[in-house]
């Protein structure tokens, strides 16, 4: 049985904003019946740009109920500048958590907000493969690469799995996981591509940041590369921008130490802590 | 809490009489059965008495034809490894595309190890083909597993059939009749079945014991590798108060079973007939006549199935569907799916299953609850509104029932 939390259930039980609009000037409908759900969501938008109404009408299971319902409550009377903005973590939040594999639910709702709002303004919604350009991966379900790019960037998704729970691709027959893991894989080789290239160091720091940043730095970034050949690394003490360290295991035999201290322990401590720092090794 | 209970499939209420039977085995008698002393002997006669009772409900009289479990899971592994390791030379199974996920994926999971394996379909009835059947066969088949009766559906294969063309082409016979079992009379004394799987809570017993049924003289291996208990074919300490559970439950089983095919089937045929003719657009799944006396399974066109669940869940009623959503994957049942059953009604299957505790009050309220939550769950969809025009256009049925709009 689904943890749903007491807010789905409230809005599952008594789902607000049931129904159709009489003229709406902006609809959409996404999912569909074989997917297992589908949402269609029409608003009222009056001049301002303000959301005066909107109504929705849902097959599917309980969460998905909720999550169009609390999603109305979200949008009317706000504008649609500021609607547009709402993610599907909002949307799961808002309903006080959604499990895991439910997540999609909140998903569906985003994509027809987006859909209405695109709508409204004046473009139309073809098919996934149409509407955003990238290949369609997931023929089961119908989804695209970019949508599943934007499902692991926005929520952190880290398997195939996860990304199955969140905009379902994968859930059927299975043919594309190494083409979702691909696309993984992908996101987060640019993302750690990005971080390198742009280290973000703070400017001024107390000797205390100094050395909890040194320590962080030779944990995080230092330890596990010379670990994966066998060293290690201790840090010793930090007098200044003196930073006095200890080799081990392999490392403190090699006849490359020198150049592993210069050319990569340094270098990483200048690149993530401050650029004044040297690097010496003591006997210990 | 008075909970309308009507998903026996998935498991059931342990009876009084045999949590009686098996408390003793826990404080009182807790010896090893396999000791050398009386204190410990004693509890091994029990499990004798036991297994006379479980050979009985299967109309059989040799005890040493059953080995012990811990689950039906547990029993068709054991049934489909311990075929496949004595005869290493064959590489082939045939199963249906129906079967339990412990038949199911165990198969799928060999077939990444070298075996072929080959999945029967099912028509729309949920039935299979003889002549298919026959065709798949070959001299490489080790073993044909197909099940007694349908866990979701209750549709009940025609075993002995299967069995004379499994016999003909000379492959060793398996059933999973995990949900047949307490349920309708079954006689292996004459029948082909060299191997048969039994869960102990699917009839009224504990959960953690199972049996699997091994013909006299079918070449068998140990799936759980131990001690010498069962015979030297399922290593491991007696779970004493499991087993003699099941074998209470058996007994208990084969006094009631007249009840079970009579009462009950007539509480399940009220159901359906009631739920069939009050709600506008709605299927039954699975043959009508071959079909478990206590299984029910129908679609409500246009909503889903856990949205059912949760309004009948609000209602104490407790039954299960084959949606996608239920199960925490996104397409709905294999089942359903393999007997062709349209999407419009797929997602939207309940299964009521039903036991000889239910009673005829219980069954009037789940009459009058279910066509209350169709009607709430429609106006919701999308899809109703397009649905009744279409009902209207065909001038079908019943005159236009509104969707409580």
């Amino acid at each position: 049985m689904w943890n749903y939390s007491d807010k789905v259930i409230d809005h599952f039980m008594h789902p607000r904003n049931v129904g159709v609009i009489e003229n709406p000037n902006a609809e959409a409908e996404v999912g569909s019946i074989a997917c297992g759900d589908m949402l269609k969501i029409q608003l009222k938008v009056d001049d301002e740009g303000i959301i005066r109404d909107a109504k929705f009408k849902t097959f599917g299971c309980g969460s998905a109920i909720a999550s169009a319902s609390i999603l109305t409550e979200m949008i009317i009377g706000k504008h649609v500048d500021e609607v547009a903005k709402i993610t599907n973590k909002d949307i799961a939040e808002a309903l006080g958590g959604l499990p895991e594999e439910k997540i999609h639910c909140s998903v569906m709702g985003r994509d027809a907000l987006e859909a209405a709002l695109a709508n409204y303004r004046g473009h139309t919604r073809k098919t996934p493969e149409e509407e955003d350009h990238s290949k369609l991966i997931c023929r089961c379900f119908g989804v695209t690469e970019n949508k599943i790019r934007r499902v692991v960037q926005e929520n952190n998704l880290k398997t195939v799995e996860q990304v199955t729970h969140y905009c379902k691709a994968g859930g059927g027959c299975g043919a594309c996981h190494s083409e979702i893991e691909d696309i993984i894989d992908d996101v987060w080789k640019v993302k750690a591509a990005e971080r390198c290239e742009r280290p973000e160091k703070p400017k001024q720091l107390t000797n205390i940041q100094k050395i909890a940043l040194i320590q962080d730095t030779v944990e995080r970034e230092i330890r596990p590369a010379l670990r994966a050949d066998g060293g290690d690394i201790e840090l010793i003490d930090v007098e200044g921008d003196k930073v006095l360290v200890a080799l081990r295991g392999a490392c403190a035999e090699c006849p490359a130490s020198p150049v592993t201290l210069k050319g990569y322990v340094e270098q990483k401590l200048r690149e993530f802590v401050s650029d004044g720092l040297h690097v010496e090794v003591v006997s210990q | 809490m008075s909970v309308i209970y009507l998903d026996n499939n998935a498991t059931t209420r342990v009876a009084d009489e045999v949590l009686e039977a098996m408390l003793p085995y826990f404080c009182q008698y807790y010896g090893n059965p396999a000791s050398m002393h009386t204190f410990g002997g004693q509890v091994e006669k029990e499990i004798v008495r036991a297994k006379e009772r479980i050979v009985s409900l299967l109309g059989i009289s040799d005890i040493t034809e059953i080995v012990i479990m811990s689950c039906g899971t547990e029993s068709d592994n054991a049934a489909i490894h311990g075929t496949l390791e004595s005869y290493p030379h064959r590489r082939h199974i045939v199963t249906t595309k129906v079967e339990h996920p412990a038949v199911l994926n165990l198969c799928r999971h060999l077939s990444r190890s070298g075996y072929q394996v080959t999945e029967l379909p099912v028509d729309s009835e949920g039935m299979l083909s003889l002549d298919e059947l026959r065709a798949a066969i070959t001299e490489n088949t080790a073993i044909v597993s197909v099940m007694y009766a349908n866990n979701e559906t209750g549709v009940i294969f025609p075993i002995e059939e299967i069995g004379q063309v499994v016999k003909e082409k000379g492959s060793m016979f398996h059933v999973d009749a995990v949900q047949a079992v307490g349920k309708i009379p079954l006689n292996l004394a004459t029948s082909s079945i060299d191997l048969l799987s039994l869960s102990g809570h699917k009839l009224h017993g504990p959960k953690g014991v199972g049996a699997l049924y091994v013909r006299k003289g079918t070449r068998f291996k140990p799936f759980m590798i131990g001690g010498h208990q069962e015979r030297g074919r399922r290593g491991g300490t007696e779970n004493s108060g499991g087993i003699i559970g099941l074998g209470k439950a058996c007994e208990l089983a084969e006094a009631h079973i007249n009840d079970e095919n009579t009462r009950v089937k007539a509480l399940r045929d009220r159901l359906e007939k009631a739920l069939l003719t009050s709600v506008p657009n709605v299927r039954l799944n699975g043959h009508k006549a071959h079909r478990l006396p206590n299984t029910t399974n129908v679609s409500f066109e246009y909503v889903e199935g856990e949205a059912i669940l949760l309004l009948l869940d609000s209602h104490e009623i407790a039954a299960a569907s084959g949606s996608a959503c239920t199960s925490g994957s996104l397409e709905p049942s294999h089942v359903l799916r393999a007997m062709g059953i349209p999407f419009t009604f797929a997602h939207g299957s309940i299964r009521f299953s039903l036991s000889v505790y239910n009673t005829e009050k219980e069954i009037d309220t789940v009459i009058r609850v279910v066509p209350e939550i169709i009607a709430k769950l429609r106006a919701i969809s999308p899809y109703w509104k397009e649905a009744t025009a279409k009902t209207k256009a065909r001038g079908a049925g019943q005159p236009t029932r509104k969707a409580a709009s």
